[in-house]
């Protein structure tokens, strides 16, 4: 292999890594508020670029994909009121089964609106064929726009969770609802708030990454069960250990085409999963010192 | 300050509280002692709003705030420390305290440097340890943090659930001294504790909570010289003492 294919290899494997990347911090979003994994976060992401592809027939592409977006993080947040809210007693098991039971049925319901049709956004710049040489490797413009949007929403929420007030009550009532609410939070509003953020970045994902892996009804799963490998690979609840653990996946997805039949890619990702479950649940960069403190 | 009439509460079916009143008067400490079980606990929980009262009502300052959501207790000035400490462990000693000053609202985000700096002043281990993780603190440390993440809220009513428990003999000194001092600074508290001797020492009046009713109560010198109160919770077996 030389030296420019193996770079191609790494720049693919970082660009897939960076998507679940995104996927998983969903995921993290919700968990760090809850401490629920939502299994619907793949459909969030599905639903984003779906409705921007509909939008787009209609207005330009811009504000199709904020459009879409808002409205995704706006499904999120009546998701989150119909089905979770009224929850006596919201157990993590109950939640989870809720929330596969509504991947299904989002599933379902884009099935019936958009059909089985393989769709995708046009490229942000430039077209299928254009591409940007970096060094020895050349990748397409929209590669750049997926890691650069995607780099920036991981900022973003770094430091909303770290430095704002808001961000902080979001960690607090993952860290303890009940101390929460002696602190004057309203806890089931930062759920809600919790799903709006993370269906929001889940839809904007879906956008920027439509023109290279295109939209399908059923695109959700896939990327869910990649996000959730990263979430755990990298260490649950940590965005930055997500984006880790996202290049390391793709990285290794990547190579694996080069010694063994392509069919085999998704089998790598939940071989990664359960070998991370058997020996380091608490992720690659998760500290055994903050696993040991929480429950699930 | 405080005014509790036949409250009742409990989880499901099960009745903890059995129409308990109480009051508590500004600038007081109160002190509620009772064995494991007796309903402590819970009768703080409902105070605070954590679980709904079934029946009977809470008057805090004169204000009916039977049935009010835990989270609007506390921005009202009535605040409880629960029991176990309850730190926000994954996050940093300074974060808890400024998630701490959550009821007061947007007011006291500008002010919230100033209140962090006067609690340091009162518990100057949290000073060291600000950027540690609470979960990570001592028990002592947690229950400070847990105490100085109340005050953030600049209440008028502190309720504490056994400060005391699982801490070194040393240490619970430390925690009373503090208690004394914040009535010195104007502020009411009410305490459930298991460390009666202790409480009642500190205390101006004492309730005893008997399987969800109250029992006895009074000045906390009178209980201290009861004998029921001596023979079941301070430890001394009096008959023992009289045959001697």
């Amino acid at each position: 292999m030389g030296v420019e294919l193996f770079l191609q290899y790494i720049a693919a494997g970082v660009t897939y890594g960076i998507i679940y990347a995104i996927v998983a911090i969903g995921f993290n979003i919700i968990y760090n508020t809850t401490g629920i994994i939502n299994f619907a976060q793949g459909e969030f992401v599905m639903l984003g670029s779906m409705i921007a592809i509909s939008l787009h027939g209609v207005m330009p592409l811009l504000p199709s994909i904020v459009l879409a977006s808002v409205v995704t993080m706006f499904i999120g947040a009546l998701i989150e009121v119909l089905f979770i809210r009224w929850l006596k007693s919201p157990t993590v098991l109950r939640m989870i089964i809720i929330t596969i039971g509504l991947s299904i049925l989002i599933r379902e319901l884009a099935l019936s609106i958009w059909g089985e049709g393989v769709r995708a956004l046009p490229y942000f710049t430039g077209n299928e064929v254009s591409s940007v040489e970096i060094g020895m490797i050349r990748i397409s413009p929209q590669v750049l726009w997926v890691v650069g949007v995607c780099l920036f929403m991981v900022a973003v929420l770094q430091g909303f969770f770290h430095f704002t007030l808001l961000g902080r009550k979001m960690r607090a009532c993952a860290a303890n609802p009940v101390a929460a609410r002696l602190c004057g939070i309203n806890t089931k509003n930062m759920v809600t708030l919790s799903f709006m953020l993370s269906a929001l970045i889940g839809a904007v994902a879906g956008c920027v990454v439509s023109p290279i892996t295109y939209s399908q009804y059923n695109m959700g799963t896939g990327l869910a069960i990649k996000g959730f490998t990263v979430a755990i690979l990298g260490g649950l609840g940590n965005s930055l250990a997500a984006l880790g653990g996202g290049i390391v996946l793709g990285i290794l997805e990547s190579f694996s085409v080069w010694f063994m039949p392509s069919a085999y890619k998704d089998a790598i990702s939940i071989a990664i999963l359960l070998v991370i479950l058997f020996v380091r649940p608490s992720g690659l960069f998760g500290s055994k010192e903050r696993m040991a403190l929480k429950e699930f | 300050m405080l005014r509790i009439i036949n409250l009742e509460s409990g989880y499901g079916s099960l009745r903890v509280i059995r129409g308990v009143s109480l009051h508590v008067n500004p600038g007081e400490i109160v002190t509620i002692i009772g064995a494991n079980g007796a309903g402590k606990t819970t009768l703080l929980n409902t105070i605070s709003g954590l679980i709904r009262a079934t029946s009977g009502r809470i008057i805090f300052d004169s204000r009916d705030v039977t049935g009010l959501a835990a989270e609007k207790v506390v921005s009202l000035g009535c605040v409880l420390v629960p029991e176990g400490r309850q730190v926000f462990s994954t996050m940093t000693v300074k974060e808890n305290l400024l998630l701490g000053a959550c009821p007061r609202g947007k007011r006291a985000a500008g002010r919230a440097d100033k209140d962090i700096e006067r609690v340091y002043n009162i518990f100057p281990r949290l000073r060291e340890r600000h950027n540690q993780l609470a979960g990570t603190l001592s028990g002592g440390e947690q229950q400070m943090l847990a105490i100085a993440r109340a005050l953030m809220s600049d209440p008028r009513l502190i309720m504490m659930d056994e400060p005391s428990m699982g801490l070194a003999p040393v240490i619970v000194r430390e925690i009373f001294g503090i208690i004394s001092r914040l009535r010195r600074e104007g502020k009411t508290l009410l305490l459930v504790e298991q460390n009666a001797r202790m409480a009642l020492g500190i205390s101006d009046r004492g309730y005893v909570l008997e399987t969800g009713r109250i029992v006895l109560q009074g000045p906390s010198e009178d209980l201290l010289q009861n004998r029921d109160v001596q023979r079941a919770y301070l430890g001394r077996d009096l008959d023992a003492e009289i045959r001697l």
